[in-house]
């Protein structure tokens, strides 16, 4: 399936975000493509992670508007960018560690799992039907990022690599409209790396998920990026296709300092 | 050998999420119900019904309540004893002033009661987690407990706020031996046993579990966070009122405010340290232990002391109860935090491979 990229879906304008006298952005603006994969580079403290956490709704921005699918967004609570089909990881793995690998996908689909707790605690038909049809959708998920055999395991005993995975496997739960990655190559050996970069490759392509993408490996981002946005010091300095951004001196200042 | 999973395929999902997915579990708790509900009936005796059995279950919900809130959904409490005390008195109101009323409506009308007090004292938990949200409902255990000595309406204007619980009758059958309290007792802790464990495995559980764990992580997946507290502060508040309202009407007949003290709570609290945080087993084993053991020293520790020949007293024993406490609970927060339970999974996963060693 060739995949097409469609209209702008989440635009940003003049984003800025302070932290008391903190000036974690300013005056940011870029906008996604449906289905594109969007990433965002830059050196430490850039501002690139804040920038995912003002998508999602973990931080309110001071100045400047989001518009996400032709509305624009009023100050919102990060569950609701949950249920208007948003879902992230973190840069620092942050699974539910007494859970099982399954039990950590299951959450993901909690948007969608309608039955009250007294439903659940007696056991009525709807509540069971959903946590079976739930876990229908959650297997094909397990079954998509191969990883069945560790299922029923606690992720805490999970090596760094597979963490990631089911972290992936989390947000792929939420058969989200918009996948945020935050650095989800970090601290991975060439074949795990090869191995996430084919898993989103395969989102975006088969399910058609728009990713908006932090990541430091520049060969990835340059490999499989349709456009990238540079930030420095919460200032956006570049923005285009990978070959463009490669070549943009300022660009190139900022990752290799002033002298060259 | 006996505890092994080979042969047993599971060819659906629903057959894979079923409560008791592995068929020896399923056998051991059939057999556990059945000595539970026939065989100890016929055997025990009047002591072992009103000492041991009652209290145990009892206190097993209660734990079990605590459990719902600080194991699973990670909300340290300490008032878990006042909201029993809710319950007893709620459970006594609502006999005394509303004409006709079965008693188990009664019982379920002190679980409702106290997730209402349990609703307000969890609201500081949107903004003050652990050690701060555990002073919070230190407040509920002391506010209670002053409420129901002070305002004599409670106690329908007893002296000291003592109250002598009714009658339990149900449907004309008056349940006056301790058999039939038991009886009475197991079956609403078996009942609500079950749908703590269903609560658990569904997604109510996993949503209180996700807060416990990360719950930054949580909220961006589309938990919202204060329903979701206050649901597990609830339900908790809710076990436990039950359990108040069989402690006053199925084990001690009367009771005072000043019973449900803090040193109360912290049994509790110790039943769910002991016999593992977030494991509904774990509650069970948890009280069993704390409760069984000062029998057990005190059966045990003047035998070993004749044994040797030393002069001993009832003082003796209860120091040396405490001491055993608190070295039992050291014991258990550094070589096993996970309690009971986890050394009884333990147990079941090398018998599974037994006799190879991995």
């Amino acid at each position: 399936m060739s995949r097409t990229i469609g209209e702008v879906i989440l635009d940003l304008q003049n984003i800025s975000l302070r932290f008391g006298g903190v000036k974690a952005l300013t005056d940011i603006s870029f906008d996604v493509r449906e289905h594109e994969i969007r990433a965002i580079i830059g050196p430490n403290g850039a501002g690139k992670s804040s920038m995912l956490n003002v998508i999602n709704g973990v931080y309110h921005p001071q100045e400047g508007a989001i518009i996400f699918h032709g509305q624009e967004r009023k100050k919102m609570e990060p569950h609701r960018a949950a249920t208007q089909g948003i879902a992230r990881t973190f840069q620092n793995i942050a699974l539910f560690k007494g859970m099982t690998v399954l039990d950590n996908i299951m959450t993901g689909r909690i948007t969608r799992m309608k039955a009250s707790f007294l439903e659940h605690a007696l056991w009525l038909g709807r509540a069971k039907r959903e946590e079976l049809e739930h876990r229908q959708k959650v297997e094909e998920v397990i079954d998509f990022l191969e990883i069945q055999h560790i299922r029923k395991t606690p992720v805490s005993r999970l090596p760094y690599g597979l963490q990631k995975r089911v972290e992936l496997g989390r947000a792929l739960a939420a058969e989200p409209s918009m996948l945020l990655l935050d650095e989800p190559m970090a601290g991975m050996n060439v074949e795990e790396k090869q191995d996430m970069c084919r898993f989103i490759l395969d989102v975006n392509d088969q399910i058609g998920t728009t990713i908006v993408l932090i990541e430091h490996d520049m060969g990835v981002v340059m490999d499989i990026s349709d456009r990238v946005v540079v930030l420095d010091y919460g200032k956006k300095i570049g923005d285009g296709a990978p070959d463009e951004v490669k070549n943009n001196p300022e660009v190139i200042k900022a990752y290799l300092g002033g002298g060259h | 050998m006996l505890y092994r999973e080979a042969g047993q395929f599971k060819s659906s999902y629903a057959a894979d999420q079923q409560l008791f997915p592995i068929r020896q579990d399923r056998i051991g708790i059939i057999l556990l119900l059945a000595v539970a509900f026939l065989v100890i009936p016929l055997v025990a005796g009047e002591y072992w019904f009103s000492a041991i059995l009652i209290p145990f279950l009892i206190f097993a919900l209660a734990a079990l309540g605590l459990n719902i809130l600080t194991g699973y959904a990670g909300q340290l409490s300490l008032g878990s004893a006042a909201f029993m005390a809710v319950g007893a008195y709620a459970a006594y109101n609502f006999q005394l002033r509303v004409e006709g009323i079965p008693i188990l409506f009664s019982f379920i009308g002190a679980g409702l009661t106290a997730a209402g007090v349990g609703i307000l004292f969890g609201l500081p938990s949107l903004w003050i987690k652990g050690f701060y949200l555990a002073v919070a409902t230190l407040a509920a255990q002391f506010f209670i407990v002053w409420c129901l000595t002070k305002f004599p309406w409670f106690s329908n204007h007893s002296s000291s706020g003592v109250i002598s619980a009714q009658k339990v009758v149900i449907l004309g059958h008056v349940f006056a031996s301790p058999r039939e309290k038991y009886l009475l007792v197991l079956s609403i802790v078996a009942v609500l046993a079950l749908a703590a464990k269903n609560m658990a495995r569904s997604s109510t559980g996993r949503a209180w579990m996700a807060v416990r764990d990360m719950d930054v992580a949580a909220e961006v997946i589309g938990i919202r966070l204060l329903p979701t507290k206050l649901l597990a502060f609830a339900v908790s508040s809710f076990y436990c009122g039950v359990a108040g309202a069989l402690y006053a009407f199925c084990y001690l007949g009367s009771v005072e405010p000043d019973g449900f003290s803090l040193d109360m709570s912290f049994r509790i609290l110790f039943m769910i340290i002991i016999g593992g945080m977030g494991s509904i087993l774990g509650s069970f084993l948890g009280a069993a232990f704390i409760l069984l053991l000062p029998i057990f020293l005190d059966i045990a520790l003047p035998w070993l002391a004749g044994l040797f020949g030393l002069p001993f007293s009832n003082a003796t024993v209860s120091h040396i109860q405490i001491l055993v406490f608190g070295a039992l609970i050291m014991f258990f927060l550094i070589v096993e935090p996970h309690g009971l339970a986890r050394l009884w999974q333990i147990g079941k996963e090398k018998l599974r491979l037994w006799p190879f060693p991995h």
